[in-house]
């Protein structure tokens, strides 16, 4: 028999080769190397380390940048635009009617023969409306408006209904149940209807001096933040102590109690922080349900008061020549769209990089 | 004994439990308990599940509100008034160290808290080192401290929970079940962890657990609850080798032993029955349905807890 002492190995055999081992690779690790295994993590605060997740996610940062990027053109473009929001165009201080309804980057009769004398004009990005305006610069007052609108609001929902539902689900029993009751309450109120009958209310009750920003912003916007700090919190209310309900049954809640933390500090400290995630993305979410209120309110003609625009009311008048002028729909449209959008993503992008769990 | 550490005197604890219209039954999770704990010992307090040891760990430290009863710490009575003050006195460790750390929080920032909430470091700087100090005590690296609660081990997340316990210089630490949660190597690390910090900083333990060799291996004196109720208190040593208390008995039969010849020789007693619910509770001595010397007067009367020598207290009438 032809038998060697060492059989050849299988070529599919997982066994290991000794023979390619040397004695140093049995050696122990040296100090050096050791030292090398400590991954020493670099210090970074909670709001840091979070921007910095923040800023991977691919999704979150063109968000970030589209949205930064509709803030400076709103903060810029009128200082650069010659026209304001309610100018009626003129030529030379003679009104110029021919200018109505004009197709993006045209000129009127009166315009074209103004520059063929030398004159210089600024361009209609986005062509006129039917009352001879720069829409260009209606748009972009009209993103201001409901930019304003959206974030105002839901600071003041995001405030109330945090203080209201931290409260409420915190101290439990009775308390909970009186103050949820007055939610109950609340939430069965018709909010349009009380957004009417309050700005009817209001317009006889509220005065401003003319000139300054609230009187600018009209009775009906006024009534509308109200409406909002009085009926929308409910929705956020409701969220935040359900959230709180289920946190503080966590036994990390009964140790800072053990350690002697006041209600204050425990919901400040321990269970804010740990519904931030709900916080985050109902806030994001209430932008847009604000942004969409105040179109739907300027579409029923209780909304911002002329000439001032917003961009539900300026979707709202493209509405009648939706045929012929198409795109007087078409950019307010897409600009609430980008703002929807970018917020909502944002919003997930921050919810994810608040989120020490999902850290890699 | 000079005056003890920490006093119990009658502590009682009831939940109110609603059962249909209006009418409201008293769950008796710790009825008429009392004991002492001295100065640097170890209490350990045992018993099977659901017996009321985590509730009265609690209440002791006012986490619920007795519903009677008096807790009496260095001469001191506690009461709502001053329990911040005593919270520097008397700490906590808790029974999971999955769900006892703040998943927002730094291992700093854990740690830091009792330090904060009572302003015991003038600056950062000396909070830091402080924080350091207690993780170096309880076996964690520096370089732990900007990590996360969730990325440790259970081991370790323990340790964390402890060093925010010491975080106070506490006289007095109730440790609720604090290795159930571990494995088993792991339990004795963190054992012997309890031990070296009682040397070192002479703090005395209310040790909950239900392993009874855990507690045996800890503990200076030993208690047992049955139903919301001390049956009996000895010294460690004597509990293992004397029981009395019927309960205490049964439950020391049922320690495995790993050594076949004496599992083998010894007899094992195998209660009858259930525990009975706390809302329905036997008349008289709460263990006298499972027990077998149980009596008229046991149905009649609730034995109280007597001394029979040298410490040690049991509550039975035929024992």
């Amino acid at each position: 028999m032809d038998q060697t002492n060492t059989p050849k190995k299988n070529p599919l055999s997982m066994q290991l080769d000794l023979s390619k081992f040397s004695a140093a690779s049995f050696a122990p690790a040296t100090e050096e190397e050791k030292r090398q295994q400590d991954v020493m993590s670099e210090s970074t605060t909670f709001f840091k380390d979070g921007m910095r997740k923040l800023f991977k996610n691919p999704l979150a940062t063109c968000s970030l940048v589209l949205l930064a990027i509709i803030l400076i053109t709103i903060i810029v473009a009128p200082m650069i635009v010659p026209y304001r929001y309610e100018e009626i165009l003129s030529v030379n201080g003679k009104r110029d009617k021919g200018a109505k309804n004009l197709a993006p980057f045209t000129y009127s009769e009166m315009e074209q023969q103004y520059i063929e004398n030398g004159g210089k004009r600024f361009p209609h990005i986005f062509g006129t409306d039917e009352q001879c305006r720069d829409y260009f610069i209606r748009v972009i007052y009209g993103t201001r408006i409901s930019l304003f609108i959206g974030f105002f609001a839901s600071i003041i929902v995001l405030i109330i209904g945090m203080l209201y539902g931290s409260i409420s689900g915190y101290f439990g029993g009775r308390v909970d149940l009186i103050m949820m009751r007055i939610v109950d309450i609340i939430y069965s109120l018709p909010d349009m209807l009380m957004i009417i009958l309050l700005s009817v209310v209001l317009n006889e009750l509220l005065h401003f001096e003319s000139g300054t920003i609230l009187a600018r912003l009209g009775t009906n916007m006024i009534s509308l933040f109200i409406v909002f700090g009085l009926l929308y919190w409910v929705g956020m209310a409701r969220l935040i102590r359900g959230q709180i309900l289920s946190i503080k049954e966590n036994e990390y809640i009964l140790a800072a109690r053990s350690i002697g933390a006041t209600p204050g500090r425990i919901i400040r400290r321990h269970i804010l922080p740990n519904c931030l995630s709900v916080i985050i993305i109902s806030t994001a979410l209430q932008i847009p349900s604000a942004i969409f209120t105040e179109s739907f309110l300027s579409f029923v003609g209780i909304g911002v008061k002329a000439p001032m625009p917003s961009l539900g009311s300026l979707a709202n008048s493209a509405r009648e020549g939706l045929q012929s002028y198409p795109y007087k729909l078409i950019f307010p449209a897409i600009i609430i769209c980008l703002i929807v959008l970018s917020l909502n993503l944002l919003g997930d992008g921050l919810r994810d990089a608040f989120d020490p769990k999902l850290k890699r | 004994m000079s005056q003890p550490l920490v006093e119990v005197r009658n502590l009682k604890q009831y939940f109110p439990v609603k059962t249909g219209f209006g009418k409201t039954v008293y769950l008796k999770a710790v009825d008429d308990i009392s004991f002492t704990v001295g100065k640097g010992e170890t209490l350990g307090l045992v018993g099977e599940s659901g017996c009321g040891k985590t509730t009265a760990g609690r209440s002791l430290l006012r986490l619920y509100e007795p519903t009677g009863g008096q807790v009496i710490f260095d001469g001191e009575p506690v009461t709502a008034k001053n329990i911040t003050h005593m919270r520097k006195q008397m700490q906590m460790v808790f029974q999971d160290p999955y769900s006892s750390l703040d998943p927002r929080m730094t291992v700093e920032d854990i740690i830091g808290e009792p330090l904060d909430v009572h302003h015991l470091c003038a600056n950062r700087k000396e909070r830091r080192e402080r924080i350091l100090e207690l993780m170096s005590y309880v076996g964690l690296n520096a370089e732990h401290a900007r990590r996360y609660a969730h990325e440790f081990s259970g081991g370790q997340r323990q340790r964390i929970g402890i060093a925010r316990a010491l975080a106070v210089n506490p006289k007095f630490i109730v440790c609720d079940e604090p290795v159930s949660a571990l494995d088993v190597s792991i339990q004795a690390q963190v054992i012997n962890m309890f031990e070296e910090l009682q040397e070192k900083l002479g703090v005395a333990y209310l040790f909950i657990a239900h392993d009874l060799l855990v507690v045996h291996h800890i503990s200076q004196r030993i208690a047992v609850m049955y139903l919301g109720k001390i049956v009996e208190i000895a010294d460690a040593d004597e509990l293992n080798s004397h029981p009395i208390h019927p309960y205490t008995e049964s439950l020391l039969s049922a320690v495995p032993i790993p050594d076949p010849e004496i599992t083998r020789a010894r007899q094992r007693i195998i209660l009858e029955g259930d525990v009975p619910s706390p809302l329905h509770r036997p008349s008289g001595c709460p263990f006298r349905t499972r027990c077998r010397y149980a009596t008229e007067q046991c149905a009649a009367e609730c034995p109280t807890l007597t001394d029979r020598g040298s410490g040690h207290q049991v509550a039975c009438w035929n024992k």
